[in-house]
């Protein structure tokens, strides 16, 4: 039983540590559970709502490009199907968008399938290339394809608050507590992932793809795994924003601009790491919108200055993201 | 039976010809040396029996299987591990880690993995490293790490890409013990690529030689170094020193 115990302690951390790391996430979750009730201003709860689904989009990026090491550049994809597919059956047929959220994510993960099959014979750079054409041909389908409400978009029809129909106006807060249920559940996905065989399965197939088929491991098969898991929740994002927002076009579901920032999010926070996307998105949205207010406006653009500037010594300083700055720090 | 069988196994690349029609046999429990000069074709003949590389023409048949057109983790599921001529541990991961992976073939739970990985790292005498990365430790530890690797998805065939290639040689009597003993220990059947003529002959049962892409010698290790052809090709036919009674080579 001893060795157990220590075989135990050193997956897991020791245990002061693991203690600590408890406290840590019991502040963590009252802090996300009392911010609607602290912060009343409307601007402040669509800010915090915005952190939490960049979040969970950063983390399914994470699952695909951090964890398994294949970088896509095409996510919006996923979140744009997500998006369309339950506002679509919602105004041609009325099906419940929770429903609709549920299909959306089927058709994105057997869509993420079909675009991964063909494109995990590309390694590296060619991947990523290949994914921002896919995302590219279909962002220009979206746009001319009539049926879905071509470049106009789609508005999507109003109704009495509730739940069941995923609408509310006159108190936003439902949905932050909707955005945090959803990514909480997509950050324990990840949190299992990380702790089990297929976890280990893809830091393998990320780190050596030839090693990791000498050793049993067929890299296509959980190439696709991983694709499947990040797209499922790119979508489930894309159906919440279309509920939020209730209006969607191609330029704002599926644009390229979308992909890179859910890279940048979880680039800065840490590539491969649980928590990495959660800092990312915490930090770097709302530097974005308090630079914007304070130096942004007519021509200036001083706050994408820097946006930029922040990133380019993040790339070069510490690549391992800033969950992987605090690791290091930690261990000394 | 044989374990291993190759018949006729070719491979170009182009026009260049990197085996030619290569035949032997793998017999079970034995260890088999796989000799010859650079560009001989030993490593690609290894890529070829492990899936990485499909063979331009031949059969290559593993116990009942045929395992060309298989991919390399179906040929390592049907029982052959492999190292790599140029190591290729799991950089990011821990000593352990590497190991794990490996052995959760058997055990998908990680912590039973983590033990069966640990009784391969005291084998291969890194258990005191398990925790470190992957990428501190030295060259002769990497490919330590690997044998453990391969050892830990339990293969009946194994094959060893030089591993002793940029060793320390103080360690390769080191290394020359764990491969007996896995022998000895776990029925293991070898085919051994060795540049180190001293290492393949104390170690080998049996020699296969090749050069330029061809079998030149097949036999016990003392009958191949005297072969005419094999000592032609590793030095040029000026040092074939004709033996009593035979005509020298041509």
């Amino acid at each position: 039983m001893a060795t157990t115990g220590t075989v135990e302690a050193t997956t897991h951390g020791s245990g002061s540590r693991r203690t600590f790391g408890l406290i840590l996430l019991g502040l963590l979750v009252a802090v996300a559970l009392a911010f609607p009730i602290v912060f009343q201003l409307p601007y402040h709860r669509d800010l915090a709502i915005k952190v939490l689904l960049f979040a969970m989009l950063a983390q399914a990026w994470n699952i695909l490009a951090g964890y398994c090491g294949q970088v896509s550049l095409g996510h919006a994809v996923f979140f744009g199907t997500g998006a369309y597919t339950s506002s679509v059956l919602q105004m041609a047929w009325g099906v419940n968008p929770w429903f609709g959220m549920v299909i959306g994510v089927v058709l994105a993960v057997a869509l993420s399938q079909v675009i991964g099959y063909p494109c995990f014979r590309l390694r590296g750079h060619y991947f990523a290339i290949a994914t921002i054409a896919i995302g590219e041909i279909i962002h220009t389908l979206a746009i001319n394809w009539e049926f879905i409400g071509g470049a106009r978009g789609l508005t999507l029809p109003i109704q009495r608050d509730s739940l069941a129909a995923f609408q509310f106006h006159s108190t936003k807060y439902l949905y932050y507590y909707i955005i945090l249920g959803l990514m909480s559940l997509c950050f324990y996905i990840t949190w299992r992932i990380e702790r089990a065989r297929l976890g280990y399965y893809l830091k393998a197939v990320r780190e050596d793809g030839a090693a990791a088929q000498s050793v049993g491991i067929s890299i296509t098969k959980y190439k696709l795994m991983a694709m499947a898991l990040s797209a499922g929740f790119m979508a489930a994002g894309g159906t919440f924003y279309a509920q939020y927002v209730l209006y969607l076009d191609p330029d704002s579901v599926f644009p390229l601009s979308l992909s890179i920032l859910v890279c940048l999010l979880t680039v800065v926070g840490g590539t491969g790491t649980l928590w990495g996307p959660l800092v990312g998105s915490a930090l770097m949205l709302p530097l974005s919108e308090f630079t914007r207010i304070k130096w942004g406006g007519t021509g200036s653009a001083v706050d994408l200055l820097i946006y930029g500037a922040l990133l380019t010594i993040m790339a070069v300083f510490q690549p391992a993201g800033l969950v992987g700055m605090f690791r290091r720090w930690g261990r000394r | 039976m044989a374990l291993l069988t190759l018949q006729g196994v070719t491979k170009r690349f182009g026009g260049l010809v990197a085996n030619n029609n290569v035949s032997f046999t793998v017999e079970e429990g034995e260890i088999l040396g796989l000799i010859g000069p650079n560009g001989a074709g030993k490593s690609t003949l290894f890529e070829q029996i492990t899936g990485f590389y499909p063979p331009t023409a031949g059969r290559i048949r593993f116990r009942d299987h045929d395992l060309v057109g298989l991919r390399p983790d179906q040929v390592n599921r049907l029982g052959i591990g492999r190292t790599f001529q140029k190591v290729r541990p799991f950089l990011g991961m821990t000593v352990i880690e590497n190991v794990m992976v490996a052995a959760m073939q058997y055990d998908p739970n990680p912590v039973k993995a983590r033990r069966d990985a640990r009784t391969f790292l005291e084998i291969f005498e890194l258990a005191d490293k398990q925790d470190t990365g992957a990428r501190s430790l030295s060259i002769g530890e990497r490919k330590r790490l690997e044998m453990a690797r391969a050892m830990a998805t339990k293969p009946r065939l194994l094959l060893l890409d030089e591993v002793t290639g940029g060793v320390d040689q103080r360690t390769i009597p080191m290394l020359l013990q764990l491969i007996s003993r896995l022998r000895k220990e776990q029925g293991l059947t070898l085919v051994v690529i060795e540049h180190n003529m001293r290492v393949i002959m104390s170690i080998s049962d049996r020699i296969v030689a090749l050069h330029l892409g061809e079998v030149i010698a097949d036999g016990p290790p003392a009958q191949v170094v005297k072969e005419h052809r094999v000592i032609e090709a590793y030095l040029g036919d000026a040092f074939v020193v004709p033996a009593a009674g035979e005509v020298p080579g041509r």
